[in-house]
């Protein structure tokens, strides 16, 4: 892989004059504020279609923060703010007119923790964004069963769909959250740690769901683990703090930033050094 | 030839200290006396209230008469008074009944608003406005129910009147709006309302820190999935507070069955048996307690004795029924 | 063709936010409000909806109607979102209407009879008709506080006694304690008075402070064991341990890791607790009943209170006891908040309650 999607500002900036219309995510000199703390400094990255995108760093380098940016979820802390812009498929999605929900639907999000609703079958559980946006579906049965499917829960469950979404284990829980996700059709799936919290037989089967999603839609994953970077993702995106806001240091093919970076902390870092 | 043999098991103990067995004896011995007094006063309720409910049985509870034959307060025959025939009788059927009315009518007004109220404060309210309404709120709860009885007699009164004559203008075919003369002040409808307002700051601060331990990233995923504000309300917020909103419109219920002083002021005590809620007319045990303590005799604080406990023992169904519900209704996962 | 970015290097951006409501929209908004408070006092003028509540229910049903207007224009998501939005705000003002008329009420009415002599002198040389700047509430105050003080000192070491016995030692009557104390809670207040009255009232042969203090405790008990029960559960196990692990003897570790841990969250109990009993009525209607001077001796007769002093100025009827009934108001609700912002004072220095804080 010589030439790779993920670019910098710069030539971000410059592809723009050339090519109109990225298809995809992208950022353009994104920052973050949590009132006065400045979190996150001068993030411009591209998110290719149907790709696998890991963003790796130590805790507190804003790799949360960037990722709630993405699909307008860092609104809600009280005195968050921001600057730059996020471009869906070349359209900001900051811009005025814009209803963060449909944002929401067209990203979706899998968060660190499992959390299935408590008071909802694992049916109803697939089936809640459907309901709470108002969607019109009448095929909920396959919409049930594909969802399922995709995010490799469906043989397990197939019997016990009234079953409360507690009574899964933590594993087949962030399953069940994936699924529910997918079936609001999102084009990007954000996933914040999502194996964080499980066992190492359970995230296997989740990087395997990974792979399978990267079929269709665009993949952005929060990992920790380097290994699993390795293991799912094309691109990778490093990001880092010095006390400071966090940045971005390098973004590259997941083989080139695992085997040969051009920034030293980076080689640092995926080698287990420091973090 | 190896035999394992398994091994006895050795009891373990937890040994303490002398030191320790002093510390913990001395905090048995507080927590036995809290328990005893506690008992103490039930036992007591019990015991005082015996002669009564032999007298009367059953009628006590359904009887709708009280009338009491003279005699000195603190003891002490008053003059004259030989073992006469004793007339007197006891009972409150239409006060318990009254009890219950007012106090429905006031839950009834008290739990949309309460849900209302804590809903705007957790998802509506301007976040700079968010920490005073919280603490305007939990003073509210501190408002002593005295000036609760003053504000309704001398504010309330003008106006729930006003809202009485409304009812029974356009609803009096439905029996419980209609009255026999029209004069609808020291009515249980008003005074059920400001027993609601009174409600309402003790439901509305429990179900506004019930909604507030909603886990985030359930209502953050409501929102990443392209739900609303109502969506994630009604779909995370409404179920995970279920039991909690329950437990605290009980806790509600309890105070408004055992208040005395509001009631006292803002409703007419009849021994009747009256659903006509627009009616100058109602039933209430805790104020008939304080309204007939005054010229009591000693058979008639029996009787009062009684009502308390079948006041006590009402509320203590209400508070068992609220802990059932929270313990079976409380979401797993 | 991979490039660096250009690391660390802090470029100036303007903070933005664009999610948030704008101040022309917010002034449009603002202005809405006002047409219709105005369109809505119109229709209480042209309408048979009359006084303040029905310009709040016309102004209601205007925004009702404007909401749905406009949702009329947006999908079924946004016209539910923008009706509940209104019904809910509605619903709140309403809970909160009642209150702020009492704290209003209890001002305007309340400061005519307000003079210094009022927190000093009594009623003994003054009916509860004379005017207003002689007597006062002096006495019920005094009262108020000996009663209160005779419930705290009664209540205060049975309730932590029994809340570290429910959460430290956990005995054999864990379960039976618990449960009387959680029934006990819910005595209403008219039955504890009733109970002092029978027994402590009968036996002394008057009413007295002591048998009036003795009501409030009875009330004041099962509130403060659960409290105390609760606050000392918010201590994590882990602290406990790793007082067992450092060595430490069972007490040691209860009175030096787990009550300082606890210490504000148990004095804000306890406070609340008297904020709570100052205002209760009905039991000292049943056990010290009201006097018109001074009484120092808790066991000295009948003493008076503030809310027994309240109704009884109520009850009396006439202009200027009437006056004098909403001070006594007055000053009541200023000891109960008084109470209430020590309490929350003390309850933000909790450690418990600082270190739940910086983990959200
Ligand atoms: N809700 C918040 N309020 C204030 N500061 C926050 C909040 N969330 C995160 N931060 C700060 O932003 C920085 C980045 O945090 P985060 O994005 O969570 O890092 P990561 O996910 O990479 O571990 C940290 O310094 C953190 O303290
Ligand atoms: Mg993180």
């Amino acid at each position: 892989m010589t030439q790779t999607q993920i670019t910098t500002n710069q030539s971000a900036n410059q592809q723009n004059g050339e090519t109109s219309k990225f298809i995809g995510l992208e950022t353009q000199g994104v920052h973050a504020w949590f009132g006065k703390h400045h979190a996150l400094s001068n993030v411009s990255l591209r998110f290719p279609e149907r790709t696998v995108t890991g963003l790796i760093g130590p805790s507190g380098c804003g790799k949360s923060t960037f990722i709630r940016l993405l699909n307008r979820m860092h609104e809600f802390i009280p005195s968050a703010a921001m600057a730059g812009s996020v471009l869906l498929n070349g359209s900001d999605i900051y811009a005025p007119e814009e209803d963060p929900a449909m944002i929401r639907l067209k990203v979706g999000m899998v968060f660190q923790k499992p959390n299935p609703f408590p008071a909802m079958t694992i049916r109803e559980n697939v089936l809640a964004g459907i309901k709470l946006a108002h969607l019109k579906r009448s095929n909920h049965d396959e919409i049930v069963e594909q969802c399922l499917t995709r995010a490799g829960l469906w043989k397990e469950v197939k019997d016990r769909l009234q079953a409360s979404g507690g009574s899964l284990s933590g594993g087949q829980q962030q399953r069940l959250c994936i699924a529910r996700s997918l079936a609001v059709e999102p084009q990007v799936l954000l996933m914040d740690e999502p194996c964080s919290a499980l066992d190492p037989g359970s995230t296997l089967r989740i990087e395997e769901t990974i792979k399978e999603l990267a079929e269709k839609i665009t993949v952005i994953i929060v990992t920790h683990n380097m290994q699993q970077a390795s293991r799912v993702s094309d691109h990778c995106a490093f990001f880092l703090t010095d006390g400071g806001p966090g940045y971005l240091v390098e973004a590259d093919a997941t083989r080139k930033m695992f085997t040969n970076p051009t920034d030293s902390r980076t080689a640092d870092y995926v080698q287990g050094k420091f973090g | 030839m190896t035999i394992v043999e398994t091994p006895e098991p050795r009891q373990m103990m937890v040994v303490y200290s002398r030191a320790d067995r002093i510390f913990r004896r001395i905090v048995t011995g507080g927590a036995l006396t809290s328990l005893l007094l506690l008992g103490f006063i039930t036992a007591f309720l019990v015991m005082r209230s015996a002669e009564t409910f032999r007298q009367f049985g059953l009628d006590f509870i359904t009887g709708s008469e009280w009338f009491s034959a003279g005699e000195d307060p603190l003891g002490g025959a008053v003059e004259g008074a030989v073992e006469e025939v004793d007339e007197s009788v006891f009972s409150i059927g239409p006060m318990i009944v009254g009890s219950l009315v007012v106090a429905l009518i006031a839950m009834l007004i008290a739990l949309p608003l309460s849900i209302g109220g804590a809903l705007y404060i957790e998802f509506y309210a301007p976040r700079s406005i968010y920490r005073v309404l919280v603490s305007l709120l939990d003073l509210a709860a501190a408002i002593p129910s005295l000036i609760f009885g003053l504000w309704g007699i001398q504010v309330f009164t003008a106006i729930g009147v006003r809202w009485a004559t409304l009812l029974n203008d356009r609803l009096s075919f439905i029996p419980i709006f209609s009255v026999e003369f029209e004069n609808f002040g020291r009515s249980p409808f008003v005074a059920g309302c400001v027993l609601a307002a009174l409600v309402v700051p003790i439901t509305t601060s429990v179900s506004r820190e019930v909604y507030s331990r909603t886990p985030r990233d359930l209502i953050d995923t409501c929102f990443a999935l392209g739900g609303s504000k109502w969506g994630a309300i009604r779909s995370v917020v409404m179920p995970y507070g279920k039991s909690g909103v329950i437990a605290g419109a009980m806790l509600g219920l309890g105070r408004a069955l055992g208040e005395t002083v509001a009631i006292y002021l803002m409703l007419n005590l009849v021994f009747r048996y009256s659903f006509e809620i627009l009616d100058s007319a109602g039933g209430n045990v805790a104020s008939m307690i304080a309204l007939k303590f005054g010229e009591a005799t000693d058979k008639e604080i029996s009787a009062l004795i009684a009502s308390g406990l079948v006041l006590f023992i009402i509320t203590l169904i209400v508070n068992m029924i609220a802990s059932s519900i929270v313990a079976r209704t409380t979401p797993r996962a | 063709m991979s490039t660096v970015a250009n690391a660390g290097q802090l470029t100036t951006a303007e903070p933005r936010r664009p999610w948030a409501v704008s101040r022309s929209k917010r002034l449009l908004g603002f202005g809405r409000m006002l047409t219709f408070a105005v369109a809505a006092f119109v229709a209480t003028i042209l309408t048979p909806l009359a006084n303040f509540d029905g310009w709040a229910v016309a102004f209601l049903l205007i925004n009702l109607a404007w909401v749905i207007g406009i949702a009329s224009k947006l999908g079924a998501k946004e016209r539910r979102d923008a009706v509940l939005r209104v019904v809910i705000t509605s619903l709140a003002v309403l809970a909160f209407v009642p209150w702020l008329s009492i704290l209003v009420t209890v001002i305007l009415k309340g400061y005519r009879a307000v003079y210094p002599g009022y927190f000093i002198s009594d009623m003994r040389t003054s009916t509860p008709d004379d005017e207003l700047n002689i007597g006062g509430a002096g006495h019920a105050i005094v009262g108020s506080l000996i009663m209160v003080a005779i419930a705290t000192v009664v209540t205060l070491p049975l309730g932590i006694l029994t809340g570290i016995y429910l959460t430290e030692v956990r005995g054999r009557l864990t379960f039976l304690v618990r449960f009387i104390v959680q029934s006990m809670a819910g005595v209403p207040s008219v039955v504890a008075g009733l109970f002092i009255f029978a027994t402590v009232v009968k036996s002394m042969g008057q009413y007295s402070g002591l048998a009036g203090g003795l009501a409030l405790a009875v009330l004041m008990l099962p509130t403060v064991s659960r409290t105390a029960e609760e606050v000392l559960k918010l201590v994590p196990d882990d602290i406990r341990s790793a007082g067992y692990a450092l060595g430490a003897r069972q007490w040691r570790t209860a009175l030096l890791v787990v009550l300082p841990t606890v210490r504000a969250g148990l004095s804000t109990a306890a406070i609340l607790g008297v904020a709570r009993v100052i205002g209760e009525t009905a039991p000292l209607l049943l056990t010290s009943l009201n006097t018109n001077g001074f009484v120092w001796n808790p066991i000295g007769g009948t003493v008076a209170s503030l809310p027994t002093y309240i109704f009884a100025m109520f009850m009396y009827g006439t202009e200027y006891s009437n006056a004098r009934a909403w001070t006594g108001s007055l000053v009541l609700l200023a000891l109960v908040f008084f109470f209430f912002i020590i309490a929350r004072r003390l309850g933000n220095k909790s450690a418990l309650k600082a270190n739940a804080n910086r983990r959200k």
